[in-house]
């Protein structure tokens, strides 16, 4: 019978050497590291989708930073620069289409050949924005002795173009193609040239083999920049677009520079002419690429080349100032009471819950209450920072109470005690002596607080602050939009530059959010005191 | 005087007002007290509260029934001169509907406002108009003389009662008291306003002569808002379903997985790089996320679908690969979770208790044969509170689904397709232009409504599963 109920005893010997219980050890263990794998990939998962999200905002955002201008020396022609309605400097200042029309004749110097086409001329002008010539007409009117006499003028580029130049759309590619020979007319603009040496554009015919696959090929030569047609045997017939006019006859031999384009010219937005146009600029030295200092000192423009988030970052301050002086002196009152006073009832218990329960509601529903109570009930004007400062501070005050009450908590109880003991009434311990103990926790809970505020975009939508905002605004009661705000309406700007540069704000918003959480974790550092 | 008056920013008029007074009232009653007491030679143990609280006591006590007036000022101000003007419009005005009529208030009030209002050449309203501004200085004039008045007499009631032997303190204190407590209670006077005006507007959406019933909102199938036709609201609550399923597919695994890695396994230093970095994903605002999503995540998802469907065992359109898609937002919206996942189940894991553990591990349990089989059953509450609270989220998120999920309101099981949620369609009915009386526009409340108490209920069984399971381990 005992020998029954007892279990066989193993001995550790005997246990290493039985099969069975070595298979389920290996098994057991595999398992372990499996686990152990799954926990480590989880937590790469979240490292790698960090950095992607990182690494793809910044590598869109990177063509934003710089932009390419257009340079200009134009004679400032009176009749030009001084509009009929009057010669003040505000005048001069807002005279768009005369500036325009100094740039428009200097272009056409520049590239002649279709003065008289109508449709290619507006094309050409529109290789740089209209508006993009205000800052010359605000340096002109600052400036009135310089009228009549030759300026040196830096004009942005159109964002197509721009984006061109930087490689951002329309693939292209150089190519060598080799010695150019004789150059013949065809027709007006039409040019066959021939290959300088015996073998006929090997190169050449290699790419234009798969001509049904590619975009295009503009060839260059002598500085002057042509569309490829076919390839005949050691004979490629071209089409003149843009550059130096071309030298019938021998070409000595000048080497001919090929670019072979991704997209065929009705994919694109941009011209094989506005190509050739921008690219024969940069021939002649008359391309810069510069920071595009414009994305913080301009407000928000239609045209993407001229846009900048200045009048958002001074709305996202402004409300912020009202989102700190609702939120953290109510939240930290709240939390005093909650912690240091509230009898334990019922309706204390209320409202702890209440707290709790605000700090997960949805913050879209803020924005509900925002535009049915303030704007509707209240009558308070919409897109203005002073509603949107009222409507963060509700949304962040269960953030500021929660992170005060742990502040206030951790102060020890013999602070209080010793307070007391030495006569002092229950305010007075409280505002005079843990209060002051808890001030730096509940400053990094209300930095933090506020950094949620900042990145905050869906009940600011709900009350208006979406309006098209150029001009920065000064006071509470002005027309104002948000940074996250800026984000989500560049974002559904149709152009593509509207891409990069909605990258470029969203890095200036995390930019600010990091310098926020920093300034938090270096406080909490410094002021850390173990009791 | 009052049509100048008219034109004066009262927010500031205000502030200046009150502040003065304000710091006038302390100094006078601190001035008094020292003056009383230096005089009076009786007072041998000095006085009962110190000089600063006698101050206190008459800056509230002058403050507070004015600041009172002025908050009703705000309130009730503005629908007061509403209410005057609209009793002497003639009567063809007064026949118009009310969402007429209301529209007309806001114009002439626009009108009213400007320094110099332009004549639009209708007399009527030109008339009107400068009568509202008239009505309003006199408003603002009779607020600010009524203040005056009751701060005055109160400060004549204060400073008589300033004396070495008033207990000054003790009123000051009772008066603080009461102002923390009121700071408190806007949290539940903030959510008092929610339930309210929601309510109020679903009502008003619900009854509404082109609204819907309970039933068609609730059970009807075909959502067209926009052009204010259909208000079935499933396909919205399918689309938000799907999404936030998504989104818990990503984020219940991997937050989980990393909680539990971080808790049991990770070396101090790994914890003390891993943990920063899924703070930083959960500091991302979601604007970001949104754009995320769109910029890199859908095109992904889109080319991924296209390949499936060109496999040649896959029926041709069998993914729809739309350029926004539900998968697209569902799994950037898992990114964001994950560290709201981690960071409450990391609080779970770490509240059971080591004893439990070491019993475990004792009886030759493995690693991870002790968190399977202890540990996480002994946690499992605290961590379906924490997955509950993040569905809340997920159901609450409102950019990456306006950004990347689209605006088409359907009911498909593809996650590849566009849908469109809840929240999505709030934005879209609320951003711009709204008036507050269209079926359009009250419809997003309704939503809202709808959206509130689902997260509500699911936060309320959250914490309170919380709330039990920390108790259960204190």
């Amino acid at each position: 019978m005992t020998d029954a109920t007892k279990p066989v005893p193993i001995s550790k010997d005997e246990a290493f050497s039985n099969p069975e219980v070595i298979r389920r050890l290996a098994r057991r263990h595999a398992a372990e590291r499996r686990f152990q794998f799954y926990g480590m990939s989880a937590i790469a998962f979240s490292v790698l989708a960090l950095f992607i999200l990182v690494f793809s905002i910044v590598s869109e955002a990177s063509s934003a930073f710089t932009r390419h201008h257009v340079v200009f020396d134009l004679n400032l022609l009176e009749e030009q620069v001084i509009p009929e309605t009057g010669d003040t400097a505000e005048d001069i200042a807002s005279n768009v289409s005369g500036f325009n029309k100094l740039v428009q004749d200097n272009l056409l110097r520049a590239f002649p050949t279709f003065a008289e086409d109508r449709l290619k001329r507006r094309e050409l002008f529109a290789i740089v924005p209209r508006l993009g010539v205000l800052p010359m007409a605000r340096k002109t009117a600052e400036r009135p002795e310089t009228i009549g006499t030759n300026q040196s003028f830096r004009v942005v580029l159109s964002d197509d173009l721009d984006l061109f130049l930087k490689g951002r759309v329309t693939g292209r590619r150089a190519l060598q193609i080799g010695n150019a020979g004789r150059l013949g007319e065809i027709g007006n603009n039409f040019f066959s040239l021939s290959d300088a040496g015996p073998d006929g554009f090997p190169n050449l015919q290699e790419v234009w083999a798969d001509r049904d696959q590619l975009g295009g090929v503009l060839v260059s030569v002598n500085g002057s920049w042509y569309r490829l047609l076919d390839v005949n045997g050691a004979v490629m017939s071209i089409e003149f677009l843009a550059g130096q006019l071309p030298q019938i006859g021998e070409q000595n031999s000048a080497s001919i520079e090929g670019l072979v384009l991704s997209a065929p010219e009705s994919d694109r937005t941009i011209s094989d002419h506005q190509i050739a146009w921008t690219l024969s600029l940069q021939d002649q030295g008359r391309v810069e690429r510069r920071l595009n200092t414009s994305l913080i000192s301009h407000s928000d423009s239609t045209y993407p080349e001229l846009a900048g988030a200045a009048a958002a970052i001074v709305g996202s301050i402004l409300t912020m100032i009202f989102t700190a002086a609702f939120a953290i002196p109510i939240g930290i009152f709240a939390a005093v009471y909650l912690e240091e006073f509230a009898p334990t009832n019922r309706l204390t218990g209320l409202i702890e819950v209440n707290i709790n329960n605000l700090a997960a509601v949805p913050s879209i529903v803020f924005g509900l209450l925002g535009a049915s109570v303030f704007l509707d009930a209240f009558g308070l004007p919409r897109s203005v920072p002073f509603v949107g400062g009222l409507v963060l501070g509700l949304l962040v005050l269960p953030t500021v109470i929660i992170a005060s009450r742990a502040a206030l908590r951790s102060v020890p109880p013999s602070i209080r005690t010793a307070a007391l003991g030495l006569g002092a009434s229950q305010t007075q311990t409280v505002f005079h002596h843990v209060l002051p103990l808890a001030a730096p926790g509940i400053l990094t809970g209300a930095i933090i607080a506020m950094a949620r505020a900042l990145g905050e975009t869906a009940p600011l939508l709900l009350i208006g602050m979406v309006a098209f905002v150029n001009e920065v605004p000064t006071g509470p009661n002005d027309e104002a939009t948000v940074l996250p705000v800026l984000i989500f309406k560049w974002f559904s700007g149709a152009e593509r530059a509207w891409e990069p540069m909605t990258s470029a704000v969203v890095i200036i918003l995390l930019v600010l959010l990091m310098a926020m959480s920093l300034t938090a974790v270096l406080l909490r550092r410094h002021f850390e005191r173990r009791w | 005087m009052m049509e100048t008056l008219g034109h004066l920013p009262m927010g500031w008029l205000l502030f200046t007002f009150l502040a003065a007074t304000g710091f006038g009232a302390f100094f006078m009653g601190r001035t008094k007290l020292v003056a009383v007491s230096q005089s009076n030679s009786a007072v041998i143990n000095g006085t009962h509260s110190q000089p600063n609280y006698h101050g206190y006591f008459v800056a509230m006590v002058t403050l507070l029934p004015a600041a009172l007036i002025f908050l009703v000022f705000f309130i009730f101000g503005d629908s007061f001169v509403r209410s005057e003007i609209s009793s002497e419009f003639p009567d063809y005005i007064l026949d118009l509907p009310p969402i007429q009529i209301t529209q007309y208030l806001d114009r002439l009030s626009d009108h009213s406002s400007m320094r110099v209002p332009p004549p639009t050449g209708n007399v009527l309203f030109d008339q009107a108009s400068i009568r509202m501004a008239q009505l309003r200085g006199e408003v603002r004039f009779l607020t600010l003389l009524l203040a005056l008045l009751v701060a005055s007499s109160a400060y004549t009631w204060a400073i008589r009662r300033i004396d070495p032997a008033f207990r000054a303190r003790r009123y000051v204190e009772e008066g603080a008291k009461i102002g923390l407590f009121m700071c408190a209670a806007i949290a539940v006077l903030t959510t008092a306003g929610i339930v309210l005006s929601l309510v109020f507007e679903t009502v008003l959406f619900l009854t509404a002569e082109d609204g819907p019933s309970v039933w068609g909102f609730l059970f009807g199938t075909e959502w067209n808002a926009q052009t204010g036709e259909d208000f079935g609201a499933v396909p919205l609550f399918f689309g938000t379903f799907m999404i936030a399923m998504l989104a818990m597919a990503v984020a219940a695994p991997i937050g989980l997985f990393s909680a539990v890695y971080l808790s049991e396994y990770a070396s101090p230093t790994l914890r003390a790089w891993a943990k920063p970095i899924l703070e930083l994903l959960a500091g991302i605002p979601t604007v970001v996320y949104g754009f995320f999503a769109a910029l890199t995540i859908a095109p992904a998802v889109r080319s991924s679908a296209q390949w499936i469907n060109n496999l040649d065992f896959v029926p041709d359109g069998f993914l729809a690969a739309q350029p926004q898609s539900a998968m697209a937002a569902g799994l950037v919206m898992g990114i964001m979770i994950i560290p709201f996942v981690s960071s409450l189940s990391d609080d779970v894991i770490n509240a059971v208790p080591q004893s439990l553990r070491d019993g475990a591990l004792a009886m030759g349990a493995t690693r991870s044969e002790t968190i399977r089989q202890v540990v996480l059953p002994a946690a499992l509450p605290g961590v379906i509170a924490a997955l509950l609270l993040a569905v809340s989220r997920a159901i609450g998120e409102t950019m990456i689904v306006v950004m990347a999920a689209g605006q088409r309101a359907q009911i498909t099981p593809d996650p590849t397709s566009d849908l469109t949620t809840i929240t999505a369609q709030i934005v879209a009915l609320l951003t711009g232009d709204t008036e507050f009386d269209s079926a359009k526009t009250l419809s997003a409340f309704a939503l809202g409504f709808v959206l509130f108490m689902v997260t509500l209920v699911f936060n309320l069984i959250a914490l309170n599963v919380v709330n039990r399971y920390q108790e259960k381990y204190d």
